[in-house]
C-alpha cells in the first residue's frame, strides 16, 4: 500500500511557522541578554498550559470517531490507552516510561483493532 | 580563514572529553527516543503529509509532541494561528526549561545561543542539568559544558532524525489501516502523564480532554485552542482561591 500524498505550499508554510515555534520557546530566555522578568500570571499559567494543550489533542483522538462520541466500550483506543498509562503510573514514571507507555499501548491495540476490529 | 576557524573549533569539540562523556550519558537513554522517533514518522505519513512535507518537518521542527499534536490538526485543515497555538502550547515547558539554562549560554553570542536553544530537547535538559547545578566561573569551565551539552544534543538530534526518516520510509510498507499512527497519541499520554506532578495539573488536563470533546463542533480544530484557555484559567481560579495551597500542589 503505498500513500500518494502530495506535497502543499500551505504544508510547507505551517512547517516554517513550527520551526520557528520550536527555536523561539527553547529559546525564550536567552534569546536576550537584558533582564526581564515574566508577569506572575503568565508564570502561573505556564505550568498548566502545556499538559492542557496536549490532553486536548489526545482526549478527542481516543473516544471520539468523525466527530461523534463514540457509544462503545469496544474500541481499541479505549484498551490501550488504560494500558498504557496504567504502565506509565506502575513504574512511576521512571527510566524509560514513555516508551514503555507506546509499546504496552500499542501491544494492546494491535490485536484489538486488526484481529478484532474494534 | 574563518572556514578554517570553524573546521578548527570544531576538531576541537569533537575531541574535548566532554563531547564525548555527554555524548555517552544521552545514547543511554537514546533507544526509548528512537522508539518514538519512528512513530513520529510513521503517523506523519499516514496521516496524509508527503514524504516530502514529512522529511521537511522532521529535520526542521525537531520537536516530536509538537509534531504529533500539529499532525491530525493539519489533516483536518484547521487554521496556521490554530496549528501554531496549539505547538507554541505543547512547547511552553521548554520555556520553563530555557530559564534554567540562561545563565550557561549568556556567554555565548547571539546566532550560537538560538542554535543551542533549538538543540533543548527535554532529554537534552534533564542530562545537562543533572551534570552541572551552576555555570562554570572560567572560560575551558564554560567551554566544558558547552562540549558536554552538544555532545549530547547533537547525538539525540542524529538519533531521533535517523528513527524518524526510518518510519517515514516505513510507513509505505506497513498498511495505514493498522493505525501504527495511534502510537503518537500514546506517545503524547506518556509525556502529559509525566508532566502531571501535581493535582491542578491533572485537573488541566481532565478539563482540557473534557472541554475539547463538548466543543468539538466548533470550525476550525477551535476546539483544541478553548480547551486549553477554559483549563487553564479554571486551574489558575482553584491557585489563586485556595487558602492552603499545599493542599492541592503537593510537592511538584
Amino acid at each position: 500500500m503505498m500513500p500518494t500524498n502530495e506535497t502543499d505550499a500551505w504544508t510547507l508554510a505551517v512547517i516554517v511557522g513550527l520551526t520557528v515555534i520550536t527555536i523561539v520557546t527553547r529559546s525564550m530566555f536567552f534569546i536576550s541578554k537584558s533582564d526581564w522578568k515574566m508577569p506572575h500570571w503568565v508564570e502561573q499559567g505556564l505550568q498548566y498550559a502545556p499538559i492542557a494543550a496536549l490532553a486536548a489533542v489526545i482526549v478527542p483522538e481516543v473516544v471520539m470517531t468523525q466527530g461523534q462520541l463514540i457509544t462503545t466500550w469496544q474500541d481499541a483506543r479505549l484498551f490501550a490507552l488504560a494500558a498504557g498509562l496504567g504502565y506509565f503510573f506502575w513504574r512511576k514514571g521512571k527510566g524509560q516510561a514513555v516508551l514503555g507507555t507506546i509499546v504496552v499501548g500499542m501491544a494492546v491495540y494491535l490485536p484489538l483493532h486488526i484481529i478484532w476490529g474494534w | 580563514m574563518s572556514q578554517l576557524n570553524i573546521i578548527t573549533q570544531a576538531r576541537h569539540l569533537l575531541q574535548h572529553p566532554e563531547f564525548r562523556l555527554g555524548a555517552r550519558h544521552m545514547s543511554q537513554v537514546s533507544p526509548g527516543l528512537a522508539a518514538w522517533g519512528l512513530m513520529t514518522g510513521v503517523a506523519m505519513v499516514n496521516s496524509g503529509m508527503s514524504v516530502w512535507e514529512a522529511v521537511a518537518m522532521s529535520l526542521l521542527v525537531f520537536a516530536g509532541s509538537s509534531q504529533l499534536a500539529a499532525i491530525p490538526l493539519i489533516a483536518a485543515g484547521a487554521p496556521v494561528w490554530v496549528i501554531l497555538t496549539t505547538s507554541f502550547c505543547v512547547n511552553l515547558r521548554f520555556v520553563v526549561f530555557s530559564a534554567q539554562m540562561r545563565p550557561f549560554m549568556l556567554h555565548l553570542p547571539l546566532g550560537k545561543r538560538l542554535f543551542n536553544g533549538y538543540l533543548t530537547a527535554d532529554l537534552s535538559y534533564v542530562l545537562f542539568t543533572k551534570r552541572f547545578d551552576k555555570p562554570a566561573s572560567d572560560e575551558a569551565g564554560r567551554r566544558a559544558q558547552i562540549a558536554y551539552f552538544q555532545g549530547g544534543t547533537l547525538l539525540n538530534w542524529a538519533s531521533w532524525q535517523t528513527a524518524s526518516l526510518t518510519g517515514i520510509v516505513l510507513a509505505h510498507s506497513i498498511p495505514s489501516a493498522w493505525g501504527l499512527g495511534f502510537a503518537g497519541i500514546l506517545a503524547l499520554a506518556g509525556v502529559a502523564s509525566s508532566l502531571a506532578t501535581n493535582t491542578l495539573r491533572r485537573v488541566s488536563a481532565v478539563v482540557a480532554g473534557a472541554a475539547a470533546v463538548a466543543a468539538f463542533a466548533l470550525p476550525f480544530k477551535l476546539n483544541i485552542v478553548v480547551a486549553i484557555a477554559a483549563a487553564v484559567a479554571l486551574a489558575m481560579l482553584i491557585d489563586n482561591m485556595s487558602p492552603d495551597k499545599q493542599v492541592l500542589k503537593n510537592k511538584n
